[in-house]
């Protein structure tokens, strides 16, 4: 993709910024108007409503007269709030959660900047969204919004050094960050994907495959804390906190928080999918090889990982709907007393199998 | 090109540590270190150096500046935000900042530079896993040991009982 553009335009920065733009107009707007969608459908029919069904069949452009709505709200900045601070918050935690995108493999014609640190980037440019939500909340000028911003941040740090130490530890089996290296590992059939082990048919294969799984529901409990979802929504806690850091926000700064949101839980879900669901790789081989049309490949790549990642969106919304949500002292309590200690003892375990 | 970005991160380090110094409000000082970060992981970048950069941002940001920001919002009543620095002392302090900038300047105009050719930059990570392990396994492991003798240390005194 990228030596296409670089044909096309001759400046390797040019292309660059190109290919970096398109999964924002590509893919994140698109999936953020089908998510709230399929949230509102989701909340509805679990609780055995309709949901929207005015704007176009089964309400389906119900999204996009939202949108409309909220391009029209007036932009209230209240008076004692820090202006500055508070118009840059948005902005910081949008770029946060859309910079991750950059490493994330769609298919193996299209990863925005195929790094070697793939993963690890991915880790880091998320706390910008941690400093951003902060920045939000001290700007608000709002207790509900402090209280919020700071829950946010202690949930995220305490919940990533979990989702750390299995990225370790599949880093140790694998011996790479890079997120298209770790896909095209995974390639052939669902057996070779690293949830079942990875590829290959050796006796470490089937030593681990106990270990992935609890790596997996770890590495999936985490992110779901990370992305502030039920059961880990306390920073939003409606019955406390009005809509924590966001309460003071309206019209499309709002929107902002809205999109990073829904795009932080398709970045999470591909995350998961990359490292231990194969990425991009299909699970039961390709037409394009069937048919001996190899341009059909990263096309039906690109809808396996959509697939796989919005399955995985699906199961956040559905927990959402199920689960109540856990108080500050028992949400800490998993992720110190529970989730860490056997992360590492995981971690151990794995590198020990390795070294076999 | 690449000239250009390296002076826009460039702009941006020094703009925003100017404002972290000269800024009256120190959770202002806090949010614009922030950009001071991010202008030295892209010179990192530019320079080849990936995973310095990467980590960089992962300490820096996503642990120091947290930490500070933390400290910052809960050691002051959060009803009290405005905190305020002053100047004192001027006078020993352009003193010795100037001294301090001298000795910089000589430095940096009397080391005799190494210039090499700009290539493409080749990823680093291996390279320093295997250095640190093989080469420098001691200092290694001795850095880890500092930072379990301070962490302890942390403990030890955030749980001591009052007298």
């Amino acid at each position: 993709m990228f030596d296409l553009f670089y044909k096309l335009t001759g400046s390797e920065i040019v292309s660059g910024v190109i290919i970096s733009l398109l999964p924002l107009f590509l893919f994140i707007l698109p999936f953020a108007l089908f998510a709230v969608l399929l949230e509102r459908k989701v909340s509805a029919h679990m609780q055995d409503r309709l949901g929207p069904m005015r704007v176009g069949y089964h309400g389906i452009f119900q999204t996009i007269a939202d949108i409309l709505k909220l391009i029209q709200k007036e932009d209230i900045v209240a008076k004692d709030n820090d202006k500055f601070l508070f118009n840059l918050a948005p902005i910081i935690v949008f770029t946060g959660s859309y910079a991750a995108f950059a490493v994330i493999p769609f298919s193996s014609y299209f990863i925005g900047s195929n790094i070697n640190l793939g993963i690890f980037y991915i880790v880091a440019i998320t706390s910008l969204a941690v400093v951003g939500i902060l920045m939000a909340g001290w700007a608000s000028n709002n207790k509900y919004s402090l209280l919020g911003s700071m829950r946010s941040v202690a949930q995220i740090i305490s919940y990533e050094i979990p989702t750390i130490l299995v990225i370790l530890s599949i880093v140790m089996i694998t011996g790479t960050m890079n997120l298209n290296t770790l896909s095209e590992m995974q390639t052939g059939y669902f057996w070779n994907w690293l949830i079942f082990g990875g590829p290959g048919l050796s006796l470490t294969k089937f030593l681990l495959i106990p270990f992935m799984f609890i790596g997996f529901l770890i590495i999936y409990i985490s992110t779901l804390a990370e992305v502030n979802r039920t059961p880990f929504d306390i920073p939003e806690a409606e019955s406390e906190l009005v809509s924590g850091y966001h309460t003071e926000y309206s019209g499309m700064k709002f929107a902002m928080f809205f999109l990073s949101e829904y795009a932080n839980m398709f970045a999470v879900s591909a995350i998961v999918v990359a490292l231990f669901l194969g990425g991009y790789q299909s699970p039961v081989g390709y037409l394009g090889d069937l048919f001996n049309a190899p341009w059909l490949i990263p096309i039906e790549q690109f809808f396996w990982f959509t697939v796989k990642g919005v399955s995985f969106v699906f199961v956040q919304m559905w927990l959402r709907w199920t689960l109540p949500r856990l108080r500050v002292d028992q949400l800490m309590t998993t992720s110190w007393k529970y989730l860490i200690p056997i992360a590492f003892f995981n971690l151990i375990i794995i590198g020990i199998i390795t070294l076999l | 090109m690449y000239d250009i970005i390296f002076y826009l991160f460039a702009a941006v380090t020094l703009v925003s540590a100017f404002f972290v110094v000269t800024n009256r409000n120190v959770v202002y000082s806090a949010f614009f270190l922030l950009f001071t970060f991010f202008g030295i992981a892209g010179i990192y970048v530019l320079l080849g150096a990936d995973f310095v950069a990467v980590v960089q941002v992962i300490v820096y940001v996503g642990g120091i500046l947290i930490l500070l920001l933390f400290g910052v919002m809960l050691t002051n009543k959060i009803t009290n935000v405005e905190i305020k620095t002053g100047t004192i002392n001027i006078l020993p302090a352009a003193i010795g900042v100037g001294i301090f900038a001298g000795v910089l300047l000589a430095a940096l105009i009397n080391s005799d530079w190494k210039t090499l050719p700009a290539g493409k930059p080749l990823p680093t990570t291996a390279l320093l896993g295997s250095m640190l392990i093989q080469d420098y396994l001691l200092v290694f492991e001795l850095l880890g040991i500092i930072l379990l003798i301070a962490l302890i240390g942390a403990a030890s005194i955030a749980r001591r009982e009052k007298v």
